[in-house]
């Protein structure tokens, strides 16, 4: 019987061929907690009588979240994070290096094959590497530190068939959002999904983790691609290491196969406070924004900063309108700078901050207030996710976040392009 | 382990921000003082009305979004007794067990807010004592119950030093 990525991955990880339904320990390639939920796991290690960790080379901590730190209850946890991890030898991604979705596939150490635990829900992003890397909690992770090893119900899956091109001006944030309204915020729960087809094929690398990164918003597991020729040049500019590639048998076994013609897609929102709760932006066209934000795990890398420069070179934001920038990591924003990205981004109005989580988890960097309103390229418009529950909350593109910034109002970015 | 208490009744999707909003969980490891926040966005007054033992009975798909175990902790630590769903996003799941919040999936409709329950985990039944009906749970898988069993994750490390889960 064939079997789907997921299914190849835990079988080679664990050493038994399984098949969704079963019950595996697998051992895991990496391990990574930020700063939301690593000093939880601290605690959780020290419960579970831990003195080492199974690898220093394989382990890392991300200060993201609240990073620089706002206040002295994260600074707290802020050095413990920094005092263990001088202690067990292992590294630490310390503020201005970026969120940790950016920072793990930037330092090479995950790529095609590689099975990954991560202390945040996100963590699935990797999918788009053909890495099998999946959202843990602080307890998981800890088991995880000190075992190098991970249990794991192999799931069923669904594969999105997505054909056609994209329509200029529709990105493949508008096609994940698309997806997630079609099949709801559970849809995929306790599944993994696969995204494939001639459109995924002609995203670039950077297009493709906006994908994946999504995929815990239907509820899946794990968000995975095929690794090609694009795969492995990204990776090439980060590590000389070999990874091998996992593609589904042709006779694997899906539970849902949904297909799609890409090329008919417009872009999307999703407005508050559901992921799944999405409608074209012509829809929701003219509705006023005070803050726009372009950046998070989400749609902070390069290619989004240069799609939303594209947009505001020459023009200003809005006057009304608050637009923060938050660069994916250190290198993006120094690759941004070099490119003159940053230039124009500022020239327009742009509030620039840390590389790292930015305002998206509601601790920092641009807290809403009562009855405004947020465009944002983030991931989660969940009720006082930006840390005001009065506050409503649009995601879209970063297209559709410039162009908003730009005119005060919800705009469908074909305007502009 | 068996638990009685009252329903206090929650639609779908309730997700972790909901749960225990970020703007408290990453100041603090004090999970009481987080527990004074829990449910906040959804029913202000929720942290004074629970008493202990008492149930979260909700919809499909309780504990979406993050992977912050604060939210399990905060149910916990607020003296709920368990928390009873149609459906659970698979890291609330998992963190739930691991940390020793009892979850149960069960066919919720059947549970008015206010209802007088009596849930029996090792029998598998949910009485509905204010509407003279029985519920089945959904069985929990077997690796789970023999994290349950440990008393969770941590418990099951310090027994064995790593997973013991064949």
């Amino acid at each position: 019987m064939g079997r789907t990525i997921i299914e190849k991955i835990l079988s080679l990880k664990s050493g038994r061929e399984a098949y969704a339904g079963d019950i595996v320990v697998a051992s895991v390639d990496y391990v990574m907690g930020q700063d939301g939920t690593a000093p939880l796991a601290i605690r959780a290690f020290q419960d579970m009588e831990g003195l080492e960790v199974f690898d220093r080379e394989r382990i890392a901590f991300v200060i993201d979240h609240s990073s620089p730190s706002p206040n002295e209850g994260v600074s707290a946890l802020h050095k413990m994070m920094r005092e263990f991890v001088r202690d067990k030898g292992f590294r630490l991604y310390d503020i201005g290096e970026g969120v940790c979705h950016q920072v793990l596939p930037e330092s090479g150490e995950v790529g095609p094959g590689s099975l990954v635990i991560g202390a945040d829900s996100h963590t699935c992003t990797y999918g788009a590497l053909n890495a099998f890397s999946t959202g843990v909690g602080s307890t998981d992770l800890a088991g995880g530190m000190i075992s190098g090893r991970m249990w794991f119900k192999a799931p069923e899956t669904i594969k999105f068939v997505c054909s056609g091109v994209l329509p200029p001006g529709v990105y493949s944030k508008d096609l994940i959002l698309h997806l997630i309204g079609d099949v709801t915020a559970d849809g995929a729960t306790y599944m993994s999904s696969e995204y494939t087809g001639e459109a995924i094929a002609a995203m670039s690398q950077e297009a493709r983790f906006t994908i994946s990164n999504m995929a815990i918003e239907m509820g899946a597991k794990a968000g995975l691609m095929e690794a090609d020729e694009k795969t492995f040049a990204w990776l090439r500019r980060f590590t000389k290491r070999e990874f091998k590639p996992v593609a589904a048998d042709r006779d694997a076994v899906y539970t849902r196969v949904l297909e799609y013609d890409v090329s008919k897609f417009e872009p999307q929102v999703a407005r508050p406070h559901r992921v799944d709760n999405t409608a074209p932006v012509s829809k929701e066209a003219g509705k006023p924004v005070q803050q726009a934000l372009i950046g998070t795990c989400t749609n902070g890398r390069l290619e989004d900063l240069r799609i939303a420069a594209g947009i505001l070179s020459g023009r200003k934001v809005h006057r009304d309108v608050r637009l923060i920038v938050a660069p994916s990591s250190r290198r993006v924003f120094l690759d941004a700078m070099a490119e003159g990205i940053i230039q124009s981004l500022v020239e327009a109005g742009a509030a620039m901050v840390t590389p790292g989580c930015g305002p998206c988890v509601g601790t920092h960097n641009g807290v809403p207030s009562d009855n405004e309103t947020v465009i944002s390229t983030a991931n989660r418009n969940f009720k006082g996710r930006m840390g005001n529950s009065n506050a409503e909350i649009y995601l879209a593109s970063p297209a559709t976040v410039a162009a908003s910034a730009l005119t005060g109002k919800i705009t469908d970015p074909r305007e502009f392009i | 382990m068996q638990f009685s208490g009252k329903a206090h009744k929650f639609g779908d999707d309730v997700n972790t921000d909901y749960i225990i909003s970020g703007k408290y969980k990453f100041k603090t490891l004090d999970m009481k003082a987080l527990a004074k926040h829990v449910m906040e966005d959804l029913d202000p007054n929720f942290y004074e009305k629970v008493s202990p033992g008492d149930f979260i009975v909700a919809g499909t798909n309780f504990g979406c979004g993050s992977s912050r175990e604060q939210a399990p902790l905060a149910i916990k630590y607020a003296d709920v007794g368990a928390v009873l769903a149609k459906s659970f996003a698979r890291i609330f799941y998992r963190n739930a067990i691991n940390t020793g919040l009892p979850v149960v999936e069960c066919d919720t409709d059947q549970i008015a807010p206010g209802d007088e329950l009596f849930v029996d985990l090792a029998a598998g039944v949910i009485t509905n004592r204010t509407k003279r009906i029985t519920l089945p749970i959904k069985p929990l898988p077997e690796v789970m119950i023999k994290i349950l069993n440990d008393g969770g994750l941590a418990a099951h490390f310090r027994k064995y030093g790593g997973f013991n889960l064949g």
